[in-house]
């Protein structure tokens, strides 16, 4: 969510129960501008935090000119210095994959792959791999495969322009409120997937400069979303079931939307015999 | 009326360079040198200029009308740099224009779910408008039960968990209409909230006095008299048949009594609603049944008690039964409180035979402990439930005493399978936490301090790892316990469904059951023949031993 809006979206998003210190609220309000105005960024997200054992991550995001564009990821254990997280590769997300449990909340935590996989270990060695990830790594790599799987806008709050680059749609004015409730009203923000599979029929009715990324409609498993209007009806909150912690808020009719994230950094494998 | 752009007139033809002219100029154009039959040109305008004064279905203009207007106000106002602004232009002209509305019928007034929702918000500011009530309040504020709700959010929201601001005030009127509705209860506490699919369940914990709750028991009783007619039923059936089948030598193991209603895994009565306002709904009490079997499943709540909880094992029940359950088993792990603040109960505990004592009562003398110890040392926080046995009770029960009393004649069997089943024997009450078991490697709690900043006022916050969600708070003489999530326990590994049991074996075949093959003809005629033969063979032998028989007679003789 915006680092502007913070102390507001908070409250919309506190449904579930978790949130922030009034502390850490109020040195969120001053750093987070810091770092805006220290790594250049044109926009400031707070992302959320990600409980370990001994201790929180806090996380921010840091956008360009072209919000589409890979967003610069900080972490803080206090919310009041930050450190730059190394950019996310491929390999990162493959080794991180096999990890399980809770992180331990200390960013030079090694895991041991022998510990984990015997073979797999066997194979970085011959490699000449390292055979030990540190939590700093899986921390990038969790964020990425959250951000990637669940981070949503709704549909219409950017727009696509002809020079490709992805902006904030300064004529949106919300979803209604029967659009609100519907998935297909909101959008993953990350590259589509599924949107070049469309047939021609489906692909007719689309705006290119608004519909240029996947609708959480088709979400593998179905149901991976719950959809509810809060506070009296006026705010529509979705929490993913694939990720819990993930919460989205939005005011219909209102420019008021964002998403973050409050939980152990595990995905809830479980899901299809939860249904 | 301006002249339609189509006709220029022979003056106003501009110089070919002029900027904003470009090729569309007479001459330059594709078209241009082949004279236009002038019938076909007049025809075009004539159909361009139908187009243009075609009138919107919504705003009733049209856009011939609205160039008009649009150039007269250009020429009226003269403007600098029109070209830039001639949205605005067109806006303004658009906004000057007045508009009748046409039809008579009224726009239906929108009612929004929203409206309903604040309509039932505001019964709970509305006082309860009765002639008695000061009375009522001049006791009550002498000792109520009613939890300070809000109280208990700020200490929690120092350490960032809780709802917002509105919702817990909503919650704390909520819980002021339940203590006042129902027959007074003892205590009252707001328990927390579970998340579910459609709707959430906002759920209060309360206990009554002694007596209080008889209705239920009568309640439940009927029930199981006719399922036992049922069963009765049946089995006379089942007589009245000569050709009886054979029974199943199947004996289901014996349903273990649900514990008493202000005991064990029910000592407190839940009441949960979905939104503050609503009507609160009392949950059924627990049965050791559905403990166990919640233990081996893990659904979502849908937010509807009636729903039904499809899984396997099957469920003995719907969702209230379920929520129940969990209810029951994250109080059991996760009520704590800070060591000395309660004590164990002495008087009643010498009376027990069996030495389990399971009341405790407030220590006059309890000193607080300071904040940093409480977060270092679990061993300085205690639970303070009953922690819930394998069987699904809090006190251990043996299933097969009251059958021995019942059949004497089975008393032997039983006598062998009762060594069997041992007694379970959980943690006594007010264990301290450093006595949980953790989750691998990880501690079953952490604990931290709400501020590193101010230690002087920092609140020592407890979170339970076995149940995401669950957290406890101690300051001062304070302490409170709340829960917030999906009601649902860790587990480090994939849940794995219970398997389905393994299919029956088949009856081991032998001779008895194996069905021979039908002989055919010539073996028959073989078989016939061999008996022939052997009958005269056998008739001749006979013969023969009879008078072995008759030598071997005088022998003895």
């Amino acid at each position: 969510m915006d680092a502007a809006s913070l102390p507001a979206a908070l409250e919309l998003a506190a449904g579930g129960g978790a949130g922030l210190s009034p502390e850490k609220r109020a040195v969120l309000g001053s750093s987070l501008l810091l770092l805006q105005r220290d790594y250049r960024f044109d926009r400031v997200w707070f992302w959320g935090c990600i409980q370990g054992v001994r201790g929180a991550y806090y996380i921010a995001e840091g956008l360009g000119p072209d919000r589409a564009a890979p967003r610069s990821r900080l972490y803080s254990l206090n919310c009041v210095e930050w450190s730059l997280l190394p950019p996310v590769t491929k390999e990162m997300i493959a080794q991180a994959e096999q990890l399980t449990g809770r992180f331990q909340g200390d960013p030079s935590f090694a895991y041991e792959f022998s510990e984990i996989n015997a073979e797999d270990a066997e194979k970085l060695i011959e490699g000449g791999k390292e055979t030990s990830i540190k939590e700093e790594i899986r921390l990038v790599a969790t964020i990425e495969q959250i951000d990637r799987a669940v981070g949503i806008i709704p549909r219409g709050a950017f727009v696509k322009t002809p020079l490709q680059s992805v902006h904030e749609n300064r004529n949106f004015e919300g979803l209604s409120f029967t659009e609100a409730k519907k998935l297909s009203s909101y959008f993953h923000f990350t590259e589509p997937v599924n949107l070049k599979n469309k047939t021609l029929l489906e692909k007719a009715d689309l705006d290119p400069s608004t519909d240029f990324l996947d609708s959480l409609e088709h979400d593998v498993p179905q149901g991976s979303w719950t959809v509810q209007l809060e506070k009296g009806g006026t705010v529509v909150v979705l929490r993913s079931l694939l990720w819990l912690g993930l919460t989205f808020y939005h005011v219909p009719m209102t420019k008021q939307y964002g998403y973050i994230y409050f939980g152990n950094g595990e995905k809830n494998l479980d899901l299809p015999f939860m249904l | 009326m301006a002249e339609p752009p189509e006709k220029p007139s022979p003056q106003a033809v501009p110089q070919p360079y002029e900027p904003g002219y470009g090729l569309y100029q007479p001459g330059y154009g594709p078209y241009d040198d082949q004279i236009p039959d002038p019938t076909h040109q007049m025809l075009a305008i004539q159909n361009a200029k139908a187009l243009l004064l075609k009138s919107s279905t919504t705003s009733g203009l049209n856009l011939y009308d609205h160039l008009a207007n649009m150039l007269t106000k250009i020429l009226d106002e003269q403007p600098t740099n029109v070209v830039d602004i001639i949205e605005t232009i067109s806006r303004d002209v658009k906004w000057t224009q007045f508009r009748k509305k046409m039809d008579t019928l009224r726009d239906e007034h929108e009612i929004l779910p929203t409206f309903e929702a604040a309509e039932k918000r505001k019964a709970l500011f509305l006082k309860a408008n009765g002639e008695g009530e000061e009375e009522i309040e001049e006791e009550e504020i002498g000792e109520t039960s009613l939890p300070n709700v809000m109280e208990t959010a700020f200490y929690f929201e120092q350490a960032g968990i809780g709802l917002s601001k509105d919702e817990s005030y909503h919650i704390f009127l909520a819980l002021k209409k339940l203590i006042s509705v129902q027959p007074v209860p003892q205590t009252c506490r707001f328990w927390g909230k579970i998340l579910g699919l459609e709707m959430n369940y906002i759920i209060a914990e309360v206990q009554y006095g002694e007596g209080a709750e008889e209705e239920e028991t009568e309640e439940e009783e009927p029930i199981e008299e006719e399922e036992k007619g049922m069963t009765e039923f049946e089995d006379e059936e089942e007589e009245e048949e000569k050709d009886e089948p054979p029974k199943s030598t199947y004996k289901p193991p014996p349903t273990i009594p649900k514990e008493e209603n202000g005991t064990g895994a029910n000592k407190y009565v839940y009441f949960v609603c979905n939104e503050p306002g609503n009507p609160w709904v009392k949950l059924p009490p627990v049965t050791p049944a559905q403990i166990v079997c919640a233990r081996k499943i893990k659904k979502f709540f849908t937010g509807r008690l009636d729903a039904p909880i499809v899984s396997f094992p099957p469920f003995p029940g719907n969702e209230a039964n379920y929520l129940r359950a969990q209810i029951a088993r994250i109080s059991a792990g996760t009520q704590i409180s800070p060591i000395g603040f309660y004590q164990l109960s002495e008087e009643e505990g010498d009376e027990e035979e069996e030495g389990e004592r399971d009341t405790y009562e407030e220590n006059p003398d309890y000193q607080p402990i300071p904040v940093a110890e409480m977060v270092d040392s679990l061993s300085s926080w205690v639970h303070h439930v009953q922690s819930i046995l394998m069987q699904g009770r809090c006190v251990w029960l043996n299933p097969f005493q009251k059958s021995e009393e019942e059949v004497e004649e089975e008393e032997e069997e039983k006598a062998d399978e009762q060594d069997d089943v041992q007694q379970e024997i959980g943690p006594p009450l007010l264990t301290p936490l450093s006595e949980d078991e953790g989750i691998q490697n990880n501690p079953a709690w952490t604990g931290q301090t709400s501020t590193n900043l101010i230690p002087e006022y920092a609140v020592a916050v407890l979170q339970s790892n076995r149940w995401p969600g669950a957290y406890a708070f101690a300051s001062g003489k304070k302490f409170d316990n709340i829960y917030f999530g999906w009601g649902h326990k860790y587990s480090p590994e994939n849940h794995n469904p219970t398997l389905p049991p393994p299919v029956q074996a088949e009856y081991a075949s032998g001779p008895e059951i194996t069905e021979t093959s039908d002989p055919t003809l010539e073996e028959e005629l073989a078989f016939k023949a061999a008996q022939e033969a052997a009958l005269s063979t056998a008739e001749e032998e006979e013969e023969e031993e009879e008078v072995e028989d008759d030598e071997e007679e005088d022998e003895d003789d």
